[in-house]
C-alpha cells in the first residue's frame, strides 16, 4: 500500500458542488455592489505599436471617456466634432424608436419576433462611424445602430420584419437576421458565435490580398462559451489578423447571468490574455469610449499589428427578444438602476454641455424620426404584414446552390411556383 | 499520360490550380511544411510560398469558419480535415453557416470553399479514423458531396470541386490512396501504375460534378456504388458471373439521377452498396428514388450492403467492410428473386 492511500482522510470535509448565482433575483433588492465603475479619464491609452506583454493592465481597467457631468476627459478622449457626435446621437435615437415601434408591432401580430438593442446602442453606432465603409460587420443581432449609422433604408428594415413581398431577404430569415453587404454589415444566423471565426477569415483574406480592409466581429457575453469564440481568438493570434473581436458583455444570456459565462471569475476582455493580444474593457455606454477603442483596435489591425479583443461593458435593458420576460429571473428595476447609465442619456447630456445640443432640438429631432419611421412602417404596411403578404414561394428554391439541380427545379414543379 | 496515384493526382490539382489562381490557397493541420500525413500537399509550400500553403491550428471548426470568411471575402480556400472523423467538430459550420450563406442571405454572400478529407475504412484505422460521414452531409441542403474513385476522377472532380460556387465536400477513400482495393485483404494488393485509371494528364481538365460513370456494362442488374466500394463492387460482379452494370456515382450531390434511372430501367434490378452503415445511410436515398421513378421496371427488391449499425471496429474491421462475398451474394439473391 502505498502512502497517499494509507493518508487519514477523516478530517477531509467533503467536497461542495458550486453554481453561480446573480446578486439579486426578482422580489430582492438590485445589488450592482459588485461592478466598479472607476473615474472616466482613469485608464491609460498606449501607442498602438506597444508590446501586448506591456498591456496586460489594460484588461482589468475599464475605458471611459463621459464623466458624470457629461464631460469628455481623459487619454482616450477621441475629440470628435460635433457632426459626429450628433450622428452617432441620431443613430442611437433613431434605433431605440424603431425598436419601440416594432415591438409594438408584434404585440399587434404583424411580425413572428423582435429583439430590441435597448442599451446597447452606443457599440453599433459609434462603430458604424468609425470604421470605414469598406470594412465588414460580423454582427450580433443587437447591433441594429450599426445599420442606422449608415443610414440603411427603413423601409427595407420594416419589410424584412414583416417578411413582406418586399423583404429584402425575401422571407427566408427571421425579421431581425439582416444581411446588408453594401453596408458593411454581414449575414447574420440564429447560431451564436458561429460567424466570429468568419471575421477573421475575412480579415486574414483581405491581408492575403494586400488590401486594406479590415473586419470587426461580435458575440455576446454568454457565446465567449462557445468553442467558436476560443477558435477564433487563437486564428486571430496565430496569423495576426486584422480584425477586432468584441464581446459585448450585456450581463445577460437569455435568463443566464454573465457569472455562468465566467465573468465571476474574471473580465472577458483578460480572456485576451491567454492568446497574446491586447485585451480592451470598455464602458460601452459610453459613445466615446466605444469608438476610441475601436478606432484604436482599427489602427492597431491596419498597421499589421493585429488583432484586439474587447469587452465593452453594457447592459441589456430590454428582454432577450419578444419571447422572453425578464421579470422572471431578475429584478424588474434592475435596469434603470445600472451604474453606467443610458448611453443615449449620456452622449445627449455630452452634447449639450459642449454646447452642440439642446432639449429643443432633441424633441425636433425625436419627431423628425418619428415621422420617418411612421412613414416607412406605414409603407410596408400597405405592402403588408406577416401572413397578409410574403414573397413569391419560388424565391424559396433559388440561392439553394449557384445553379439549382434537378431536385430544386423539380420540387419547384411540384409546389407549383 | 504518367501513370499517378490517387495522392500525386491530387497534389497535381492543388498545383495547378495555385499556381493559376491567385485568389486560391491552401491550409489545415500539418498540410504545410510537411505536407499532410497522407502527403497529399507535398511540396505545395515550397513551390507556391508560405501563404499559399500553410498549417493550421488543430481546430476544425476554426479551420470551417476561418474559410469561410475568406470565401465570403471572395477567395476560394481548400481545406484539409486531416480524417473525415474529424469533421464533426466543424460541422456546425458546414451545415448552419456554409451551406446557408448564399440562401440566407439572398445571394448577397457565399462561400466557395472546398473541404478535403481523407475518409472510410480499410487501413485498420478503428472507429476515429474510419468513418464514411456522406449521408450527414448529403441530407444538408447547400452542401456538394463528393467522392472519387480513382486518380483520373480524384483530379478532375477536385479540379471542378475548386472551381465550384457552392461549398464542396471531397471526401477521399484514404484506402485507394496508392492502389484500387477489391476487399480482398488477404490477396497482393495492386497499385494504380497497374490500372487505366491511373493514368492522369498532367494538365488541368475536370470531370463535371453530377456526372456518374459507368464502369461496366451489363444487363442483368445494376450495382450502384462510390469510393473504395466501385472496386469491391467490381470485383464482386466478376466473381459472381453476374451480367451487372457498375455506375460510379462519383458525387452525391449532385446526384446524376438521370444514369441511375436509365440503367436500373434497363436491368429491372438494383444493389445499393457503400461503405458508411445502413441505417439511415445514403443507400435510403438511392431506394427511395428508384422505386419513385423505376418502381415498375423492377423485377425484384434493391437490395442494400453496407457497414453494420455499429460503430467501425478495430479487430474486426473486415467483417465490417462490405466486401465482394456479401455483394456478390446481394448479387445472386437478386438475380434470383421470383416476383
Amino acid at each position: 500500500m502505498d502512502t497517499v492511500a494509507r493518508r487519514d482522510k477523516s478530517n477531509r470535509p467533503a467536497l461542495s458542488f458550486y453554481v453561480p448565482e446573480p446578486p439579486a433575483r426578482p422580489g430582492q433588492p438590485v445589488d450592482f455592489s459588485h461592478i466598479e465603475v472607476p473615474e472616466a479619464g482613469a485608464v491609460r491609452c498606449p501607442d498602438i505599436s506597444e508590446p501586448e506583454r506591456d498591456m496586460r493592465d489594460l484588461p482589468y481597467g475599464l475605458i471611459r471617456v463621459l464623466d458624470e457631468k457629461g464631460r469628455a476627459v481623459g487619454p482616450w478622449d477621441p475629440r470628435l466634432d460635433p457632426d459626429t457626435l450628433r450622428a452617432g446621437l441620431t443613430a442611437m435615437l433613431k434605433t431605440r424608436l424603431f425598436d419601440e415601434r416594432m415591438f409594438r408591432a408584434h404585440r399587434q401580430g404583424k411580425t413572428s419576433f423582435y429583439m430590441k438593442s435597448l442599451g446597447e446602442e452606443a457599440i453599433g453606432a459609434a462603430q458604424a462611424l468609425a470604421l470605414d465603409l469598406g470594412d465588414m460587420n460580423f454582427p450580433t443581432y443587437r447591433m441594429l445602430s450599426w445599420l442606422m449609422a449608415r443610414n440603411y433604408p427603413l423601409i427595407d428594415l420594416c419589410n424584412q420584419i414583416y417578411s413582406n413581398e418586399r423583404d429584402p431577404l425575401r422571407g427566408r430569415q427571421l425579421p431581425i437576421l439582416y444581411s446588408a453587404r453594401d453596408y458593411g454589415f454581414y449575414s447574420l444566423s440564429g447560431n451564436v458565435g458561429s460567424r466570429f471565426g468568419h471575421a477573421v477569415g475575412w480579415a486574414m483574406a483581405s491581408a492575403f490580398k494586400s488590401d486594406d480592409k479590415i473586419a470587426i466581429g461580435h458575440v455576446g457575453d454568454g457565446t465567449t462559451a462557445e468553442g467558436d469564440f476560443h477558435e477564433a481568438l487563437t486564428f486571430a493570434a496565430v496569423y495576426k489578423a486584422p480584425v477586432i473581436l468584441c464581446v459585448e458583455n450585456n450581463q445577460w444570456a437569455i435568463s443566464s447571468f454573465s457569472g455562468i459565462a465566467g465573468a465571476g471569475e474574471t473580465t472577458f476582455a483578460a480572456k485576451a490574455i491567454a492568446y497574446g493580444i491586447p485585451g480592451l474593457r470598455v464602458d460601452g455606454n459610453d459613445f466615446l469610449a466605444v469608438y476610441a477603442a475601436t478606432l484604436w483596435a482599427a489602427d492597431r489591425a491596419r498597421t499589421n499589428h493585429g488583432p484586439t479583443l474587447i469587452e465593452f461593458f453594457t447592459y441589456r435593458a430590454a428582454g432577450h427578444s419578444t419571447s422572453d420576460d425578464p421579470t422572471r429571473y431578475r429584478p424588474e428595476d434592475e435596469a434603470s438602476k445600472w451604474p453606467l447609465g443610458d448611453p443615449l442619456e449620456r452622449l445627449k447630456a455630452h452634447l449639450i454641455a459642449i454646447g452642440e445640443w439642446s432639449e429643443e432640438q432633441h424633441e425636433a429631432l425625436i419627431a423628425e424620426l418619428t415621422a420617418d419611421i411612421k412613414s416607412a412602417v406605414k409603407q410596408a404596411e400597405a405592402i403588408g404584414t406577416l401572413g397578409q403578404s410574403k414573397p413569391n414561394p419560388r424565391e424559396m428554391f433559388e440561392d439553394v446552390f449557384a445553379h439549382p439541380d434537378w431536385r430544386i427545379r423539380e420540387q419547384r414543379r411540384e409546389a407549383g411556383v | 499520360m504518367p501513370a499517378m496515384n490517387m495522392i500525386q493526382a491530387l497534389n497535381s490539382a492543388l498545383d495547378i490550380k495555385l499556381g493559376s489562381d491567385p485568389d486560391t490557397l491552401v491550409f489545415g493541420e500539418d498540410v504545410g511544411y510537411f505536407g499532410g500525413v497522407f502527403r497529399v500537399t507535398e511540396g505545395l509550400q515550397k513551390k507556391h510560398g508560405l501563404s499559399r500553403c500553410f498549417d493550421s491550428p488543430i481546430s476544425e471548426g476554426g479551420i470551417v469558419a476561418t474559410a469561410i470568411g475568406m470565401g465570403a471575402y471572395g477567395l476560394r480556400p481548400i481545406v484539409e480535415i486531416q480524417f473525415a472523423d474529424y469533421i464533426l467538430p466543424a460541422y456546425d459550420q458546414l451545415v448552419s453557416e456554409a451551406a446557408r450563406l448564399r440562401y440566407r442571405s439572398n445571394g448577397e454572400f457565399w462561400c466557395p470553399i472546398t473541404v478535403r478529407s481523407p475518409y472510410g475504412g480499410g487501413i485498420f484505422g478503428g472507429q476515429t479514423h474510419s468513418q464514411s460521414p456522406e449521408a450527414i452531409f448529403a441530407h444538408v441542403t447547400g452542401l456538394k458531396t463528393v467522392i472519387p474513385s480513382n486518380p483520373y476522377d480524384a483530379k478532375g472532380l477536385l479540379l471542378a470541386a475548386i472551381e465550384e460556387y457552392d461549398p464542396v465536400i471531397f471526401l477521399e477513400p484514404k484506402r485507394l490512396y496508392n492502389g484500387p482495393f477489391d476487399g480482398h485483404h488477404d490477396k497482393p494488393l495492386t497499385t494504380w501504375a497497374e490500372h487505366k485509371l491511373g493514368e492522369v494528364p498532367a494538365g488541368h481538365y475536370t470531370v463535371p460534378l453530377g456526372s456518374a460513370s459507368v464502369m461496366r456494362e451489363g444487363r442483368e442488374a445494376t450495382v450502384l456504388a462510390y469510393g473504395t466500394m466501385v472496386h469491391v463492387c467490381n470485383a464482386a460482379i466478376a466473381e459472381s458471373g453476374i451480367d451487372a452494370e457498375l455506375i460510379d456515382l462519383r458525387s452525391i450531390v449532385p446526384l446524376d439521377i438521370d444514369a441511375i434511372v436509365k440503367s436500373v430501367k434497363k436491368t429491372g434490378r438494383c444493389v445499393i452498396v457503400h461503405e458508411a452503415s445502413r441505417f439511415g445511410g445514403f443507400g435510403g436515398e438511392l431506394s427511395a428514388l428508384i422505386q419513385e421513378r423505376c418502381f415498375y421496371h423492377l423485377r425484384a427488391p434493391i437490395e442494400r450492403v453496407a457497414g453494420w449499425d455499429t460503430p467501425y471496429p478495430h479487430a474486426f474491421e473486415w467483417d465490417y467492410f462490405p466486401g465482394p462475398v456479401r455483394v456478390a451474394k446481394a448479387l445472386k439473391r437478386c438475380v434470383e428473386a421470383v416476383a
